[in-house]
């Protein structure tokens, strides 16, 4: 019988043609892939991409260059270098991230007292050269100035969590 | 000798110590503020508490409270856990949470204490308040809300400064910390607030933000900055040397370092010498070392020895000089001195060159008489010894030379050698005293010896400590106060004229008159380098300072933070500093200078590493051999008793802040001689 059974299956094709209504029922399904460039996929706020420096909202820059995010940094892409600025507060001279050297971990966010660093929804920012992924601190800033609304709302959004 | 039970453990305490202390014996760390060991005691920071039995039934102040017989102390019981929480949440109340921009953070006491002792809230709902910062001068920066109230600084400045300029005003909430007068803290040991200060309410200013602790690499060093040796910790991240803090040294310096130790380190990024120079057409020009090296060469061979001198600086390591005497020894030269400063001291025996009561024994003292120096200015430490004498005891203290305030009483008795000579035979009553002492003590500084008339004054002194019995069994009050870090190294290995060899003064004179025609100088700037006439002007050291003006082959040499090098202290202490940077460019360590430059010349020297340096430092003197030791001089015959001139006995210093090409380069030096020394800056509280 199940000589018959297989020979049967074999001569009417039937693999295929459960195969190809297999295919042609995904044909008339919704699609799962995006057109990326064009479309893009929904972001937790909890996504870390690239890094932003925060202002206040008086235009002030909020990091004091308390060095945590450089100290808790696991793959040591934190350079910062502190001196009292003239109004005698205490300011970051240099802030430098690796972007090639960052494993995008999130603790540099997780460590600031003050909300200052942060990983923003950003992750299309490829460059044609390695020197462009060293950011310094007006590359950094720059960057806050520009995601300051979508930061924000993504930490509004996580903060009922924490 | 009272027995104790802590936590259950019995033990024999000496009497009189403090339950606190007990605790500490046997092993167990209390918690405290306020609480200092140097430092009389205050009892008013309450993290201290423990239990104890018999006693009432609440948590006592361990600091405060003296061990009995049979006391039972309890550490870890719960009326003593909730104690701490609540003095802690009390401290906390009014304590700024800025840690993150605080230079304390991450080596704060209330940081650590709170993190083992405190609460993880707060409960305070109220506003904190608010403390204006006051002004303390160049070095202390004052975050005044951060206070605590521990009393550390006060109690500091007060007792071990001797400046009571620090105070606390108002009482409660109002208590503020403050310079009465809000003028800078007049000591020379003021930036020792910083180190006591639990919390960032006083921090550096010169290292205000710069770094972080745990970005720091630790050395343990030693100090060059005056002849004590001060033990020192340098901190250093990655070439930077950014901090020095001190270490403790019973024997020395306690765990406090004078604040020029402490801030001239930022010269050491300055003025520097980073690579060789060459004069060429009177004007110095950058070299290599195979041309700087050429350059002497040609010189040096066609020059003979007799001709040649070499003159070792104030902080130099002793392996650069042994290295420099065995090269000058190959060339046929004995014109080598280490006394630049033509102090007149004697080569042997060491008792007359060496600080021979020891500074830890200087405390011990009940008379002393100063002759020519300015112990503030000259070694702090050794004046807050005395001053502890005097604090102690009744210690009599009596100046010749200039009238300076000491932080404590002196009689001034004149100020030339007349009356020294006067207590010298008896005819001044101050010579009673010292005779009636148990344990008399003279110190004699450069400011008496660098004179013409110094052989005078030293056989003087000697005198003085002869006829006043000074010199006993186990006690020897003849003291000589260096200036330089490298002087009494440089004695110890003989860096002084062979057999008719010329001295500092006589090579200077020879200099002039073209008698000599090469000079080498190893880091030596405290002379009047016109001097050197038309000679060909070798200089090895690490700052562009006087004598790199004059050279005309300049060979960078490392400072004393860049090598590792061998320094014996005033009192005759064998120490090691230790590397804690690399030296800047083309500069190199200096024994390894002279070793390569006597390839070029000839001179032959045998050691390639920094043991076989060390080795052949033994074998010159075995001394060396007693790293950390103060061995005992042997009292024997020296000093020719002469005339003396009517010249007042004036210290060397005129400027604490600048004494040294280190320190001459420092802008945190030229801002506390602008402050303190000329006065010219004098600030009020209205100041910014």
């Amino acid at each position: 019988m199940a000589f018959l059974d297989r020979a049967a299956r074999g001569l009417l094709l039937t693999e295929i043609v459960r195969g190809m209504w297999l295919t042609l029922r995904y044909f008339f399904k919704e699609k799962v892939t995006v057109n990326y460039p064009y479309e893009k996929g929904p972001l937790s706020p909890r996504f870390r991409g690239e890094h932003v420096l925060r202002r206040y909202p008086n235009g002030e820059e909020r990091c004091i260059a308390c060095k945590l995010c450089e100290a808790i940094c696991p793959a040591q892409a934190i350079t910062i270098e502190a001196e009292p600025r003239e109004d005698g507060s205490r300011r970051a001279t240099r802030y430098d991230i690796d972007m090639t050297k960052c494993i995008y971990c999130g603790y540099c966010q997780e460590a600031c007292p003050v909300d200052a660093i942060v990983e923003g929804p950003n992750f299309e920012f490829a460059t044609e050269t390695r020197e462009e992924l060293m950011y310094n601190k007006d590359k950094l800033l720059e960057n806050g100035d520009r995601w300051e609304a979508e930061v924000a709302a993504a930490l509004a959004a996580d903060a009922p969590y924490r | 000798m009272p027995k104790v039970t802590v936590d259950g453990t019995e033990i024999e305490v000496p009497a009189g110590i403090t339950v606190l202390q007990a605790c500490e014996m046997a092993g167990t760390e209390i918690p405290r503020f306020c609480y200092h060991e140097r430092l009389s005691i205050a009892g008013n920071c309450r993290m201290c508490l423990v239990e104890v039995s018999p006693g009432p039934p609440k948590p006592a102040a361990s600091c405060a409270l003296p061990v009995g017989e049979g006391m039972e102390i309890k550490t870890d019981t719960e009326m003593v856990r909730k104690a701490r929480n609540g003095v802690m949440e009390f401290l906390l109340i009014n304590h700024p949470l800025d840690c993150p921009i605080c230079d304390q953070g991450g080596e704060c006491d209330l940081q650590d204490q709170a993190m083992a002792y405190g609460f993880d809230h707060s409960r305070f709902e109220e506003n904190k308040r608010a403390v204006k910062d006051k002004y303390m001068g160049p070095l202390v920066k004052t975050i005044m809300t951060r206070c605590i109230h521990c009393t550390r600084c006060v109690r500091f400045a007060t007792e071990i400064a001797g400046v009571p300029e620090l105070g606390m005003l108002g009482r409660g909430e109002h208590a503020e910390i403050t310079t009465y007068l809000e003028k800078s803290l007049e000591s020379e040991l003021s930036a020792n607030v910083i180190d006591l200060c639990p919390v960032g309410a006083l921090t550096s200013k010169p290292y205000a933000f710069v770094s972080r602790p745990w970005e720091l690499v630790t050395t343990e060093s030693i100090d060059v900055m005056d002849a004590l040796g001060s033990a020192i910790r340098v901190d250093s991240r990655q070439t930077e040397v950014l901090r020095v803090l001190p270490r403790l040294n019973e024997d020395v310096n306690e765990e406090w370092i004078a604040d020029k130790s402490r801030y001239a380190v930022d010269g050491l990024a300055r003025q520097r010498l980073d690579r060789p120079y060459l004069r060429v057409d009177g004007k110095l020009r950058e070299a290599s070392w195979q041309e700087a090296f050429a350059a002497i060469g040609e010189r040096v061979k066609e020059t003979k020895g007799e001709r040649i001198a070499a003159i070792a600086g104030d902080q130099c390591d002793a392996e650069a000089m042994i290295a420099l005497k065995d090269l000058m020894g190959a060339l046929g030269s004995a014109n080598i001195d280490c006394r630049q400063d033509g102090a007149k001291l004697p080569t042997t025996p060491r008792a007359g060159y060496l600080l021979n009561s020891t500074i830890a024994g200087l405390e011990t003292v009940d008379a002393v008489l100063l002759v020519g120096t300015n112990l503030r200015w000259e070694a702090p430490l050794i004046n807050t010894r005395l001053r502890k004498a005097w604090l102690q005891g009744d210690m009599r203290a009596a100046a010749i030379g200039p009238d300076v305030d000491l932080t404590y009483p002196v009689e001034n008795l004149g100020t030339g050698p007349d009356t020294l000579a006067a207590v010298a035979d008896g005819s001044n009553a101050f010579a009673d005293v010292l005779k009636i002492a148990e344990r008399a003590a003279i110190i004699v500084g450069m400011g008496a010896l660098a004179r013409p008339d110094g052989a005078s004054i030293l056989a003087a002194a000697r005198t003085i400590a002869d006829n006043c019995g000074m010199v006993q069994d186990d006690w020897n009050g003849f003291n000589v106060l260096h200036t330089a870090a490298s002087r009494v190294g440089a004695l110890d290995l003989g860096f002084v004229p062979g057999a008719g060899g010329r001295d500092v003064e006589n090579i200077l004179a020879g200099a002039i008159a073209g008698d000599i025609d090469v000079v080498y100088l190893l880091a030596a700037d405290e002379f009047d380098t016109t001097r050197l006439g038309n000679a060909f002007v070798i200089y090895q050291g690490h700052h562009g300072d006087a004598g790199a003006h004059r050279a005309d082959v300049i060979l960078p040499g490392s400072a004393y933070t860049e090598k590792n090098g061998t320094y014996v202290n005033t009192e005759g202490r064998v120490q090691l500093a230790r590397q804690a940077a690399q030296p800047p460019g083309d500069a190199r360590e200096d024994w390894a200078i002279v070793r390569a430059l006597s390839d070029v010349i000839g001179g032959g020297l045998n050691f390639n590493t920094l043991g076989d340096v060390r080795s052949r430092l033994v074998e010159v003197n075995p001394l060396f051999d007693q790293v950390g030791e103060a061995v005992p001089a042997q009292w024997a015959p020296f000093g020719e008793p002469g005339p003396m001139s009517s010249e007042i006995l004036a210290s060397p210093v005129s400027n604490y802040y600048m004494t040294c090409p280190i320190s001459r380069a420092s802008e945190t030096m030229a801002e506390c001689s602008r402050e303190f020394v000329r006065n010219d800056g004098a600030r009020t509280g209205t100041d910014g």
